[in-house]
């Protein structure tokens, strides 16, 4: 009744080589056909941002997406990055994930994925944002527990901490 | 050996929930799959009220994947109805509520039929094959209306739309409202409308029932796994041994998590007639039409008072829009306002009068405050206006009203004893950090020159009813159920600590928050702890979370049963230290011998010798554990002060907060760190119903907020920094002087807004502004100032 595809995609570091249904979306590919449910859906108007991750193509660096509004087949040959792909391969948490931790940005969690994904990329269009920069980068996300003041706090912590200059050890 | 007393209780520790949050290693519910796993979707209503002609879920089962598919009718003998266990009166009017509608559909969205397929997308596939002939009957919409003769009935059956109408008046123990106002100097009366809301945690509710050979087990994304086992047990008649029910992380509730659902119930009948699990995992739009709604009341408040502005009596009658049927507590969020429109006076004189109404809308039940936001709105305005008819500054009228802090224990009007409080202390602060004084200034220069940015300053100065609740009160209410909560804690052998709990958290921290409890009791380490919640085979026991609970009471269960393993380790210390238990002291995380510090044996060392049990003292069992089970004699009574400026561009309507403060004393603070982040999102959503939300029907009952499209919560861009502070007055009615904190900054934040947006038209005669105060009805409301409909 569908018409399907044959997609290659890098989710995390690994490729992934499947068929989908040409109108599924990318969350659905993420969390149903590869078990990436770290990644969440909170709404079904994109407009919650709990789904975001980061999308790269052959022609620009990676950018946050709301994957609820990405058909899995537009993202054949794309490189993912979601909440679970951040930390290093040391298990080394990434400096927005940290932020949120120490700076208790959350609270039930569920936004968070999406939210520390879009902290990142607002990071690398805005290294030193403002509290407002912030504020704005961020009105694609909702979180319904905390006011959005603690996560502007890990965001602007996270911010000072990546321009820092690496310390030689 | 050093001796060292790391107070972990008051320290501002890093979440333990958080590891898993910020990494995506979380068990949501929808994250859960179990082999054979099946996928339901379901019809809901597109009409508010219209009788179901014909059903025919046939053509569904003939599209792919489709396993089952079946209406109300087909399972009308066995679906039972929801329960209700807070029937406030005696003649309360209820109504059956079937999980799938028979007959008659009573609201936007309530479910229909369902299809179970193979797939979730295959099951919303087949939805639209099945036929449904409705015959549209007139919605119930307004609840004034609605009690009127002649008034089409939501439930024509039961002959009327009013489910009760509950009464308290202080008449009955001394002076009644109506004496007082017999010879006021002066009256205030006002309605307030406190419109509908919905809760909209950012978890979307999922559930998994998996049957097994007569068990069952069942996932849920609920606040309240311990109350939703017992029904259902009650409600499909299995054994309740039977019954397993988990709440694996939750994403939020805010009170809408706490409700037995019809999905839970439907899910569970599908389960069952298939023989094989079923998991249903709503859609935003599904939550936004379904999931209980908050709020929705009309409040006429008349206070009478003495020129020289003390308050001698208020007069309260409500109506409570009930929604279609009767939710889970639904009928009670009022009644617990009840307790809270005398707030921090001292009112000599009290009647309130509430009727609870059926409505063709989603049902309303707890949210955030439940009642309480409710009571401090109307009462905090109504001083305003108070403060205004007599030219007495708004603090100044409150101050000429409070209790005073060598006044506690103080017996309200309402018949609740507040333990302990400073309302002097933390006003004060809170106007310090406001700049209270430098505001007026600026505010009289803007009025002076006619500034068109308007400036308003809102006070709100708070308490509530914490720590649901005295079971014996409970009762004395009607509610099905008690107020206790219980904790467990086994020391293992290797001296780690596992703890139970009753409570089941969905973002407040208790894992965090338990854990420094229970390292300072039992001089373990923070991190040697660990705490289970949320699952019905680890937790036997508990009543959940709600009610701002969970510390005020699960958190002293778990102090008495700390202590009850100390005492019990302390025997076995003093056995191994051949001393006697009286000769032990604890300090420093371990049992010493006084006068001989040197001689000493941790919690760590008793459990592994419990454990060997070669040599226990006599009556020892060879176990080092212990249940506690705490039911509250009152409830606690945190308090505060939040101020809010405001600057109104009365061209546009335009509000902006420009300063918000709170400060808040919640008693003793476990986690300072979890109580600011409490108080941050309290705010935010006291907020977002002063300015920016609202669950709107259309003429025909539809629901037009039905998304976070037209419903908006606010976003990071939309809300204030916010400037917290605390006072700590410790409850007194229990060990650990705690009072919770859960919804404090939600009943606190709607009046101070909403005062601050009032005073600062004033000079343009506006004496209220209809929630939520969008710039248009701002504007309107300074259009229309001065001019009849400018005073309603």
């Amino acid at each position: 009744m569908s018409s399907t595809a044959k997609i290659t995609v890098t989710v995390d570091g690994d490729q992934y080589i499947d068929t989908v249904e040409a109108r599924t979306l990318l969350i659905h590919y993420l969390r149903e056909t590869i078990g990436k449910v770290g990644t969440v859906v909170g709404c079904d108007t994109s407009n919650c941002g709990s789904c975001t991750v980061l999308m790269g193509t052959a022609e620009d660096r990676d950018r946050s997406v709301k994957s609820c509004s990405v058909l899995a087949v537009q993202a054949d040959g794309a490189t993912i990055t979601t909440v679970e792909g951040l930390a290093g391969p040391d298990g080394s948490l990434h400096a927005v994930q940290r932020a949120f931790h120490e700076l208790h940005g959350l609270q039930c969690g569920f936004c968070t994925p999406g939210m520390i994904i879009s902290a990142i990329d607002l990071l690398r269009d805005n290294p030193d944002p403002t509290d407002d920069e912030i504020r704005d980068g961020l009105s694609g996300n909702l979180c319904r527990c905390t006011g959005y003041q603690n996560i502007v706090r890990a965001v602007r912590a996270a911010a000072a901490e990546l321009r820092a200059p690496e310390v030689a050890s | 050996m050093t001796v060292t007393e790391d107070r972990e209780v008051g320290a501002a520790r890093r979440r333990k929930e958080d590891a898993r949050l910020i990494t995506g290693r979380t068990r949501w519910t929808d994250n859960i799959t179990v082999p054979g796993l099946l996928h339901m979707a379901i019809l809901r209503s597109p009409f508010a009220h219209a009788r179901i002609v014909s059903i025919d879920t046939s053509p569904a089962l003939s599209r792919p994947n489709v396993v089952a598919a079946f209406s109300g009718a087909d399972v009308a003998d066995v679906q039972g109805s929801l329960p209700c266990a807070w029937p406030v009166t005696e003649d309360l009017v209820h109504p059956d509520r079937p999980p799938l509608a028979v007959g008659t559909v009573r609201h936007h969205g309530e479910a229909v039929a369902v299809v179970v397929a193979r797939d979730q997308a295959s099951a919303l596939d087949a939805l639209e094959a099945i036929e449904v002939d409705y015959e549209p009957l007139t919605p119930v919409l307004d609840l004034e209306q609605a009690l009127a003769d002649g008034s089409p009935l939501v439930h024509p059956d039961k002959g009327t739309n009013k489910s009760y109408t509950w009464i308290f008046d202080s008449a009955a123990a001394g002076t009644g409202a109506d004496v007082a106002a017999a010879d006021a100097e002066v009256v205030i009366e006002r309605r307030y409308v406190q419109q509908r809301l919905i809760p909209a945690f950012m978890e979307p509710r999922s559930v998994i029932v998996d049957p097994g050979a007569g068990d069952y087990t069942i996932w849920s994304a609920t606040q309240i796994p311990h109350i939703l086992r017992v029904f259902y047990a009650l409600l499909t008649g299995t054994p309740e041994q039977k019954v397993r029910v988990i709440a694996p992380d939750v994403g939020g509730g805010f009170g809408g998590k706490l409700q037995v659902t019809p999905e839970e119930l439907i899910v569970f009948m599908a389960a069952r007639r298939i023989g094989r699990p079923v998991k249903y995992t709503e859609t935003r739009s599904d939550t936004m039409l379904s999931a209980h709604h908050g709020r929705d009341m009309i409040q006429d408040v008349r206070l009478t008072a003495r020129r020289d502005g003390t308050v001698t009596g208020i007069s309260v009658k409500l109506i409570a829009n009930m929604g279609a049927y009767l939710g889970l507590v639904g009928p009670g969020v009022p009644i617990l306002g009840a307790f809270m429109y005398n707030g921090i006076y001292k009112f000599p004189a009290y009647r309130f009068e509430c009727s609870g109404v059926f409505t063709n809308t989603t049902i309303t039940d707890a949210y955030r405050g439940a009642g309480r936001p409710e009571a401090t709105f109307a009462i905090e305005r109504a001083m305003d206006e108070l403060g205004v008819e007599l030219g007495l500054d708004p603090i100044e009228v409150r101050r000429r009203n409070w209790i005073k802090r060598e006044e506690f224990p103080f017996t309200t009007v309402a018949g609740l004893v507040y333990d302990s409080g400073d309302y002097d202390a933390a006003t004060d602060k809170a106007l310090a950090l406001l700049g209270y004084d430098e505001l007026r200034k600026e505010q009289e220069l803007r009025r002076a020159s006619g500034d068109p940015v308007q400036l308003g300053i809102g006070t709100s100065t708070y308490t509530e009813m914490c720590g649901l609740a005295p079971s014996r009160l409970l009762g004395a209410l009607r509610y099905a159920a008690g107020g206790w909560e219980t904790a467990a804690v086994r020391v293992l052998p290797t001296g780690k600590v596992e703890v139970v709990t009753g409570t089941s958290p969905h973002g407040q921290g208790h894992e965090t928050a338990w854990s420094q409890i229970v390292a300072d009791e039992l001089g373990v380490a923070f991190d040697d702890v660990e705490v289970l919640h949320g699952d019905t085979r680890t937790s036997h026991k508990g009543l959940d979370t709600y009610g701002s609970r969970s510390l005020a009471v699960g958190g002293i269960a778990l102090v008495e049963a700390c202590r009850k393993v100390r005492d019990k380790a302390r025997t076995v210390a003093a056995h191994m230290l051949e001393c006697s238990p009286d000769d032990l002291e604890f300090t420093g995380g371990a049992f010493r011998v006084r006068g001989t510090p040197d001689a000493a044996k941790t919690i760590a060392d008793a459990a592994f010798a419990v454990f060997a049990a070669h040599d226990l003292p006599e009556g020892v069992e060879a176990t080092l554990d212990a249940d506690a089970t705490f039911d509250p004699e009152t409830f606690s009574f945190p308090h505060g002060t939040h101020l809010c400026a405001v600057e109104v561009d009365t061209q546009t309507g335009h509000v902006a907060i420009r300063k918000y403060v709170a400060v808040d004393d919640v008693g003793k603070v476990i986690n300072p760190t979890i109580v600011e982040g409490q108080v941050h999102g309290g705010v935010a959503q006291g907020i977002a119903q002063a300015l920016h939300e609202e669950a709107v029907y259309d003429e025909s009952g539809t629901l037009v907020t039905g998304s976070f499209v037209d419903y908006t919560p606010p976003t990071a861009a939309d809300l204030p920094d916010i400037v917290t502070d605390r006072t700590e007055t410790p409850a007194t009615t229990h060990p650990l002087g705690v009072k919770g904190v859960g919804e404090a900054g939600a009943i606190a934040a709607t009046p101070a807004v909403v005062n601050a947006i009032v005073d600062a038209l004033r000079p343009f005669g506006v004496r209220d502004v209809p929630m939520p105060c969008t710039p248009e009805r701002v504007w309107r409301a300074i259009r229309n100032a001065g001019t009849e409909s400018g005073r309603s």
